[in-house]
């Protein structure tokens, strides 16, 4: 029995207040069958979907009803069954508005009689692993909903030698994946599994902050006997979950940078994805649910609950008892890495691993002040970059000085901006000089 | 659709709670104790140059600030320090308008005429000393320190040191807390000054490195010499530097090499200019040479940024 507990970690990081006990305390809660749902073609990183319904037709549940265009696109099922109401441009939480078909509910949820178990592991080669896991819909669920089959097609010319999941969960009040690992330890083993096969290597890693003592208990005692897996204990500091912190903190090693972790010998999937995998392999159903964490100082009741894709997150914060008093700000996320909403009418994504809402007090961000040049940015970085110099040139415009102290290689964790006694919006700086540096790139080719 | 009047802004979403405020508040927090010796030590006036330069600092800071039409910052302490550290420096026999001029020239010249807060090149309690020493020697050396004990103005130390005249030096005690030393008002006791350097290092205000660094070079450097560390440690102004002056963030290196570079070239310039140079003391000429080199070192020593490395610690895998 293989049970490591190795203490490790990253260079730099912070330690914000976690407040995770409100919700992590709380069993898990299962989201009320919605009436309706609104399904953008945009539920993943990569291009949209084209709707492949249209008014006024019946759908079952998982039914496919987006069609991906190109490799780095997955498919967008319906989380419900039920008559399609209309197929038109809505609030995307991510800023946008993006074309979307909303699906009225019969309550039935009636399953597409397509839909079969895909059987054992065993019957099934890499590639048909691949196949399900494009055609479930599967994307990373840790917030980043990278399409999963692309990561899990390694290029030829790179060698991979592990896979590992992400449990380490660092955003402060989320505590999604910690439910998650509590409650099916064996579906994330098996996806684990499942990911290794499908990539064709012969260890598996389960990478979890130490401030989940039991959840690493529980995957230790579903990994049992076999060899090929470990749990890895991580120190619990923010950003522990970035792909590239983990990764060196399980391995040692380091991506190279503008590289991908196949880079560094390495696949890494959320353990949300991993027991999805598990979930779709065992009953073919699609991802059209997830959980999520639905908590903040302003919500009554938080907690974290399973949730179908397409709910609306006004409907999710009413299942938590509503919002105590008027809340400032509403993210989709965590704190430090989450996107603020204008509306809470937009829907629940495969990338909604949260939804905080925080009062006007707590959102509350004093103006920046000048840089006193603490140092405090430099030595909390996971990258080892210069914030301040880096948002100093971005706020000039000197893009190419940005690039020279290696802006794209930026996280965009948050530390600095966390940290900084000045208040200075350093990570938004150096988004602004990334997104410049991006361009002007395209422009030269 | 919903009524929510919402907040849209980028992540993070939640910050830490200190400010520039709290961070300067806890270096005065810091400076307490070696201020409460001033007030023993040196008696009344001390305490009133103390507060002669808090004010002017603070209200020149205010009128550039008026005059510049920028937003008025003195909620911030940062002048408070800057007069603080500044009266630190001067004798306690200092005239009143000694410590207008000084506290005028910090703030005005060397902080706002660089850009304010943060955009000063050196540390400006130094550089008004440096100016004041430059101006008016007779009102900043060794004829205007009185000690405790004494009415009649004594030599400092160092000044000792540097004459030979080891018989008159005080002892290894009085040294360490102050009580019977001479020298500027803030710098005589070791042990207040620890107290508040510890104080700020607990704290996460200031690392470790520069101080101790610092404070372990010139005791090296003192004894390969063949001179008492201990003397050269404890007396002048090195505790008061390398606790408060070297540790100015505007002015030291943010790169952790860079902050060591930073130190060791503080603690061997300290040790040459006292043995070797006109002045008894160097701490505070140390401190502004090593200022003017930190865009300098920052440049040599900045981190390797994650990934990109030396190809050797790439996997083969």
């Amino acid at each position: 029995m293989v049970m490591k507990f190795k203490h490790i970690t990253f260079k730099g990081g912070i330690h914000p207040p976690y407040r995770k006990e409100s919700t992590a305390e709380v069993p898990l809660g299962f989201g009320v069958k919605p009436d309706t749902v609104t399904l953008p073609m945009s539920l993943h990183i990569g291009a949209q979907c084209t709707p492949i319904v249209k008014k006024g037709d019946q759908v079952f549940l998982g039914q496919r009803i987006g069609e991906p265009n190109g490799f780095v696109s997955v498919p967008v099922h319906a989380s419900v069954s039920g008559k399609v109401m209309v197929v038109e441009e809505r609030p995307h939480p991510n800023g946008d508005r993006v074309m979307a078909v909303v699906i009225e509910s019969d309550g039935s949820d009636t399953v597409d009689p397509s839909i079969k178990p895909y059987g054992s592991l065993e019957a099934m080669n890499a590639d048909a692993i691949k196949k399900m896991v494009l055609n479930a819909g599967i994307v990373g669920l840790g917030g980043a909903t990278f399409p999963t089959h692309v990561k899990l097609t390694v290029p030829p010319d790179k060698k991979v030698d592990c896979v590992i999941l992400n449990g380490a969960e660092c955003e402060p009040y989320l505590t999604a994946d910690h439910h998650l690992m509590l409650a099916y330890p064996e579906k994330v083993v098996m996806g684990l599994k499942i990911a290794m096969k499908a990539v064709g290597v012969q260890k598996g890693f389960i990478g979890v902050e130490d401030n989940k003592a039991d959840a690493i208990e529980a995957l230790v005692k579903a990994i049992g006997n076999d060899n090929s897996m470990e749990v890895y204990s991580l120190v619990t500091k923010y950003p522990q979950g970035a792909e590239k912190q983990l990764i060196t903190a399980v391995t040692g090693r380091e991506v190279p940078s503008g590289g991908l972790p196949a880079d560094a010998g390495v696949v890494v999937l959320n353990v949300g994805t991993a027991a999805q995998i598990a979930e779709s392999m065992a009953t073919g159903m699609p991802l059209y649910k997830r959980l999520l964490t639905c908590t903040g100082d302003a919500i009554k009741n938080p907690r974290t609950l399973e949730i179908r894709i397409g709910v609306a997150l006004q409907s999710v914060i009413d299942q938590c008892g509503g919002v105590t008093k008027d809340p400032g700000k509403v993210i989709m996320g965590g704190p430090m890495m989450g996107i603020a909403q204008f509306t809470t009418d937009v829907p629940v994504i495969k990338a909604t691993s949260g939804i905080l809402c925080i009062t006007k007090e707590t959102a509350e961000i004093a103006h920046p002040s000048n840089c006193i040049r603490c140092g405090k940015c430099v030595t909390v970085c996971p990258i080892s970059l210069q914030p301040l110099y880096l948002a100093q040139y971005s706020q000039r415009n000197k893009w190419e000085k940005c690039e020279a102290i290696n802006a794209m290689d930026c996280i965009e964790c948050g530390s600095c901006s966390y940290i900084c006694p000045a208040k200075i919006m350093l990570v938004s700086s150096i988004r602004v000089a990334k997104r410049e540096i991006i361009a002007q790139r395209r422009k030269g080719n | 659709m919903n009524e929510l009047n919402l907040t849209v802004s980028s992540s993070p979403h939640i910050r830490a709670k200190h400010s520039t405020a709290s961070i300067m508040q806890n270096v005065i927090i810091a400076l307490l104790p070696a201020l409460a010796v001033a007030g023993y030590v040196f008696g009344v006036w001390a305490l009133a140059l103390v507060a002669i330069c808090i004010i002017a600092s603070v209200v020149t800071e205010a009128v550039i600030q008026k005059l510049l039409k920028k937003p008025v910052t003195i909620n911030d302490w940062s002048a408070v320090v800057t007069g603080v550290l500044l009266a630190f420096n001067l004798p306690v026999n200092a005239p009143w308008w000694i410590a207008v001029i000084g506290s005028v020239f910090a703030i005005a010249i060397v902080k706002h005429c660089f850009g304010g807060l943060g955009q000063n090149f050196i540390n400006p309690a130094l550089a008004a000393r440096a100016f004041l020493l430059a101006s008016w020697p007779g009102h900043m050396t060794s004829t205007a320190y009185i000690p405790l004990s004494d009415t009649v103005t004594t030599a400092t130390p160092l000044a000792l040191l540097k004459a030979g005249d080891l018989a008159n030096m005080p002892s290894t005690f009085d040294l360490f807390t102050g009580i019977n030393i001479t020298g500027c008002i803030g710098e005589v006791s070791a042990l207040a000054l620890l107290l508040g350097g510890l104080y700020l290092i607990y704290k996460g205000i200031i690392s470790w490195r520069i101080p101790i660094i610092y404070i372990v070079t010139v005791g090296i450097f003192a004894l390969l010499v063949g001179q008492d560390p201990v003397v050269h440690i404890f007396s002048g102004g090195l505790m008061l530097g390398a606790f408060f002056m070297a540790t100015d963030y505007a002015s030291s290196p943010v790169t952790v090499r860079g902050q060591i570079a930073f130190a060791v070239g503080c603690g061997l310039l300290t040790m040459i200019i006292r043995l070797y140079g006109g002045y008894p003391e160097g701490v505070s000429y140390a401190i502004l040479l090593m200022n003017v080199a930190t865009p300098l070192i920052e440049r040599f020593t900045r981190e390797r940024v994650y990934g990109v490395s030396k190809k050797k610690k790439e996997v083969k895998a």
